[in-house]
Order: structure tokens, then C-alpha cells, then sequence
């Protein structure tokens, strides 16, 4: 039985029930490994109104009101099976990285283990709130960016105080000011990569336990991106364990010490960094097809 | 060696949780005092959770509020506008046209009052049914508990009435409704119609959540709602005038929350309308339609909190 820490054979997941043994193995007495989120067969499947036909007329509605059970299928509801019996087991201290091509279920299983996707099967254990780096939603671009900081950061359940507190750090971070007073207009009169660097200094302007980071390196010019990934460095001194969606292999490489590779939704392989990496990469150099 | 599946295997059917053998995984949970990610917390602890959210759950409402009208030149005005040309366009119709004022004194104030305390019930109702299912992205991006949302979409109505109610009280200076100490039971009716109307934003909540197209259906319901509620005929002449109606329809139209939440502030605000005009036992019904939808619609909506955010 490999242990997580001596960079584990990668696993190879032929089927999958015992898949990844590494992760659901329990350390040795004595060993400081603890584990934060232990992920046990998990399912998620999305459910989409609408494919079919009908949707809007009034004895349409009714039926799939009234026989919601029943007609599923009939009444144009399309089941998406996103994630398809992934387990493993992260411990405090690791940087995780996941990756897989587009619509591979990577953020739907990070919105799971952060306990906003409720699981079909299977079930996700944590310590504490994993959070997800993101406020994206809470902002309303009607108002100002000023309004806006104190909205996000209520939002993420900091206290009136606490967003008083950073208030000035948050807007020098992002640099908004920079090009005169644009804290006070509304942010729908930002240019796309102001926003993006005001939401992402919302974002990471509270501390995590579990913190997970969706893409979010990838915004703002050059001298922003430096400052983010040091302010990414800094969140993950003090969080436990950090995860990382990202596309870019490169920042993956620098960050992640593990490396779960999720494919149609199952997990293909999991272990150290270079590793996954390689056959990722050879997967990815064929056109990603097979 | 390590090699990598050239094909997934055929998705076979999941196992289910339950079918599974006692596991390591749930062991090595417990060893370490991990938790199931999203489970629901218990009731006590959902109270505490919300209440500790609370400045969200204002600054959610006014924000919402605000941006409303941000991008309109006259800007805040329309706060006002907006429920002052309702209640021209109802006075065209009912009090013009139809004649519904005949023999109600008063009637301009009356119609008013109604339409006003009728559309904070009537919308806190329409933004409840879309407080979850409008707002996935919110749900699926941030914790906090759910509850936090339609409670927030009728604190935004709350605040839109009380822009309403100051239109109102021009009006009723204007009319020439003497100013008196009744006005003061303004507060207790507004706040016990305001813990109703979240109530039933939550079950509305739970419900949209589950079946969005409730939110199709919802107008045609409130509007039958509406047009029982005496939002713009006298309940009270209408009872008397028909004494022939059974029983159980007069009951059920002198019951009707709606109803009951009107009668209350016109009895507040306006001096020709009468105690005696009033259901009896008024303020038992409306502290009780109170409690019952907002006790009960808490409960009912934080019965499915886990499973918010499922599309």
C-alpha cells in the first residue's frame, strides 16, 4: 500500500470499485497524515429542464408538476452524470491539482466536496468548510465597487467589521484605484479585466481551511497575475489543503505536489504531479480522442 | 506499470450508497472527526447560522433594491412612481369605469391602502418562488444557509413598501384623512404581514426549487387571490348586501390572510373605516396566519436545505 506522501505509484484505475487504494488507505498509527476531505464513490448527476418539447405551455407545466416522478424522461428532463464514482483522500498539507479536458467534471466535483452540489451516490466527508475561491455571484455589476466589496465579503461570511477592516487592503490589492476614484461607479462601467481583478481580490481577502482555487490564476495583466499568485502562496501557508482546476500545466506543476485526472467524469488516474502529467500530456497531444 | 484505460468502461450503473459494505472510508472519517459535506444542520444550529448572516440578508435586500432602478435617469424616483401609477391605473379602472367605489367612503385612500399592502404580499410571493431556482449561480458558488435568500427577497419588499407608504401618507393628508394614533399600528400589521409573507416565500422557495414552472403558474394564481382579497371592493359591503351566501364562503373571504392584512391598515390609517368593518377576532388571525406560515414555512424550507442547488 503506497503512502500519499512518497510520491505514490500512479494508480491505475482498470475498474472502479477499488480504484484508488492510496486514498481510501488509512495511515499508520503514529503518522502525522490527516486527512481533510475523503471523497467515497461519489456520483453527481445534473438535471436539465427544457430539452424537450412543450416547456412553457400551461398542460405541460401541470403534468411534470403533478407526475414529477413519473415522467422524467417524458417530460423533457435530461439527466447529466457528471462525476461517476470518484473516490480519494486529500490530507493537511497537500496542494492538489485536478485536471481533464473541458466538461470533464472538474468544478462540479470541486462544488460537491465544497457541500454546494448535493451527490446522487456516495458521500464526502470534510474538516471544517471547504470553500471555493470565487464571489462571482454575489456581485450585482449595478453597483458600486465599493458596495460591491462590502456585498461580497458578507457573502462569504465575513462580518461587517472584518470587511471594514480590509476594505482598504482589498481595493489597493486590486489596484482599481489606480487610474483615478472607478471604486465608486458601478462595476458594470469596469473594463473585463478590472472586474475580474476586483472579484478575485474579494475573493481571496479571507483566510480557508480547505481552499479551492477554480481558474482563478489566470486574470488581470502580467503584474496582477505576479501579485495573485503570491496571494495564492500566502492563502495556502494557511489553509490545510488547497485544490487547483486548472488548464495551464505549467502553474499546476508550481503549485501541486498530487494530481487527480478526471476524464468523463472518472477518474482516471491519481498521484504524484510529473507522473500524471506525462500521460496527461500524451493524452492531450493525441487531440484528447481516443 | 502505470498505463492509462484506452477506453472507459461502459458507465455501468452506480452503486449505491446504501448497498455498499461498511467502509473504511466512513472509518477514517470518523477517526478524524471529518463531516459529510453539505448535510443539513439542525434546526437550532440553522437559526443560529441565519441569524449570524443577518447583515447579508440586509445588505443582499437593499442592494437588490438599488440596482432596480440604477440604470434610469430619474434613478430612485421610480421607488415612488412606480406604486403611485399602480394605484392611478386600479383607480381608472375599479373606481371610474366600474364603479366599485359607490358607497365606500373615503374610497381613494382605501383603494390605495389595498393595492399597496396587497402587491408587498403579491411580490414577496413572486420573488420567493425565484429565490432559489433564479439564483443557482449564487447557491452553487457561496455557503450560507438558504434561507437567507427568500427572507431577503421580502425584506427587499418590505423596503419597497415603505417607500409606498410614504406616497401614501400624501395621499392621505391630501384627501384630507385626519392624522391620528391608530396610524401607530402600522408597525405591529406590517411586521406580522411581513413575517407571513417570508413564510410563504419559503415554501414558495422550496417549491420553485424543485419545479421552476410553479413560477409560470404563480401570476394566474395571485391574481385570483387578488381579486378575492377586496383589494378594491369592501369585503365587509359585499357580505352584507349578500347574506344568502353560504356559510363557508363568507368565513373562508373574511379569513383570507390577504384580506385580513388590508382591513388591518385601513383600519390603521383611515378614520371612516370602521372596527366594525373588521373580521372578528382580526388581530388573532393575523398574528395566527402570521406564526402558522412563518414557523411553518421555515421548517418546511429548511426540510430540503442539502438539496438546494441540484439544477
Amino acid at each position: 500500500m503506497a503512502d500519499p506522501n512518497n510520491t505514490p505509484v500512479p494508480t491505475v484505475v482498470a475498474d472502479r470499485v477499488p480504484t484508488v487504494e492510496t486514498a481510501v488507505s488509512v495511515p499508520t498509527a503514529g503518522s502525522d497524515l490527516v486527512p481533510t476531505v475523503v471523497a467515497d464513490r461519489v456520483d453527481i448527476v445534473y438535471r436539465v429542464n427544457g430539452t424537450g418539447a412543450g416547456r412553457g405551455s400551461a398542460t405541460a407545466a401541470l403534468n411534470r408538476i403533478l407526475r414529477q416522478k413519473k415522467t422524467e424522461q417524458a417530460s423533457g428532463v435530461r439527466k447529466v452524470h457528471a462525476v461517476k464514482a470518484v473516490s480519494f483522500t486529500a490530507y493537511r498539507g497537500e496542494a492538489i491539482g485536478l485536471i481533464g479536458t473541458n466538461g470533464s467534471g472538474k468544478s462540479t466535483l470541486l462544488k460537491a466536496v465544497a457541500g454546494l452540489l448535493p451527490v446522487e451516490h456516495g458521500r464526502i466527508y470534510t474538516d471544517g468548510q471547504p470553500s471555493l475561491l470565487g464571489v462571482n455571484a454575489a456581485l450585482m455589476n449595478d453597483l458600486t465597487g465599493e458596495r460591491n466589496v462590502y456585498l461580497g465579503g458578507l457573502a462569504m461570511g465575513m462580518s461587517r467589521e472584518q470587511v471594514r477592516e480590509r476594505y482598504q487592503e482589498i481595493v489597493d490589492f486590486s489596484g482599481i484605484n489606480e487610474k483615478g476614484d472607478f471604486i465608486t461607479l458601478p462595476m458594470r462601467t469596469y473594463s473585463s479585466g478590472m472586474a475580474a481583478r476586483l472579484r478575485f481580490s474579494i475573493a481571496a481577502a479571507k483566510d480557508h481551511d480547505v481552499l479551492m482555487i477554480d481558474e482563478a490564476l489566470a486574470t488581470g495583466d502580467r503584474s496582477f497575475q505576479k501579485r495573485s499568485e503570491d496571494r495564492i502562496r500566502e492563502l495556502r501557508k494557511h489553509a490545510g489543503t488547497v485544490f487547483l482546476v486548472s488548464h495551464n500545466n505549467r502553474s499546476i506543476r508550481d503549485t501541486c505536489d498530487r494530481v487527480l485526472w478526471l476524464e468523463r467524469g472518472e477518474l482516471l488516474m491519481d498521484g504524484a504531479t510529473e507522473d500524471v502529467l506525462k500521460e496527461y500530456e500524451k493524452f492531450t497531444a493525441g487531440g484528447g480522442t481516443r | 506499470m502505470s498505463q492509462v484505460l484506452h477506453t472507459p468502461p461502459p458507465a455501468p450503473d452506480p452503486v449505491p450508497a446504501s448497498a455498499a459494505p461498511p467502509d473504511d472510508a466512513a472509518a477514517l472519517a470518523a477517526r478524524y472527526g471529518l463531516t459529510v459535506s453539505g448535510a443539513r444542520p439542525s434546526l437550532p444550529a440553522y437559526v443560529r447560522q441565519l441569524w449570524a448572516r443577518r447583515h447579508f440578508i440586509t445588505a443582499f435586500a437593499t442592494a437588490k433594491l438599488t440596482a432596480q432602478y440604477s440604470q434610469a435617469k430619474l434613478g430612485q424616483v421610480w421607488q415612488v412612481a412606480t406604486p403611485l401609477l399602480n394605484a392611478a391605473v386600479y383607480y381608472f379602472i375599479f373606481g371610474e369605469l366600474m364603479g366599485t367605489s359607490r358607497g365606500v367612503p373615503d374610497y381613494i385612500p382605501f383603494l390605495v391602502t389595498g393595492v399597496f399592502v396587497w402587491t408587498f404580499t403579491q411580490s414577496s410571493i413572486m420573488a420567493g418562488t425565484r429565490a432559489i431556482s433564479g439564483s443557482l449561480g449564487l447557491v452553487r458558488a457561496l455557503h450560507f444557509p438558504r434561507a437567507a435568500l427568500p427572507v431577503s427577497y421580502a425584506l427587499q419588499q418590505l423596503q419597497q413598501l415603505l417607500f409606498s407608504m410614504a406616497a401614501l401618507f400624501v395621499i392621505l393628508l391630501c384627501v384630507g384623512v385626519p392624522v391620528s394614533v391608530s396610524w401607530l399600528l402600522v408597525v405591529p400589521a406590517l411586521a406580522l404581514q411581513f413575517v407571513f409573507n417570508a413564510g410563504v416565500a419559503m415554501i414558495m422557495a422550496r417549491m420553485g426549487a424543485r419545479t421552476p414552472d410553479i413560477a409560470q403558474l404563480m401570476p394566474f394564481v395571485l391574481r385570483t387571490w387578488m381579486y378575492v382579497s377586496g383589494v378594491m371592493w369592501s369585503i365587509d359591503k359585499v357580505l352584507t348586501a349578500h347574506q344568502d351566501m353560504p356559510h363557508i364562503v363568507l368565513v373562508a373571504l373574511e379569513c383570507n390572510p390577504a384580506a385580513v392584512y388590508i382591513d388591518l391598515m385601513r383600519f390603521a390609517l383611515i378614520d371612516t373605516f370602521h372596527a366594525s368593518q373588521l373580521p372578528h377576532h382580526v388581530w388573532a388571525l393575523a398574528v395566527g396566519w402570521a406564526l402558522l406560515a412563518g414557523v411553518g414555512g421555515f421548517i418546511y424550507f429548511w426540510k430540503a436545505e442539502e438539496t438546494y442547488g441540484r439544477g
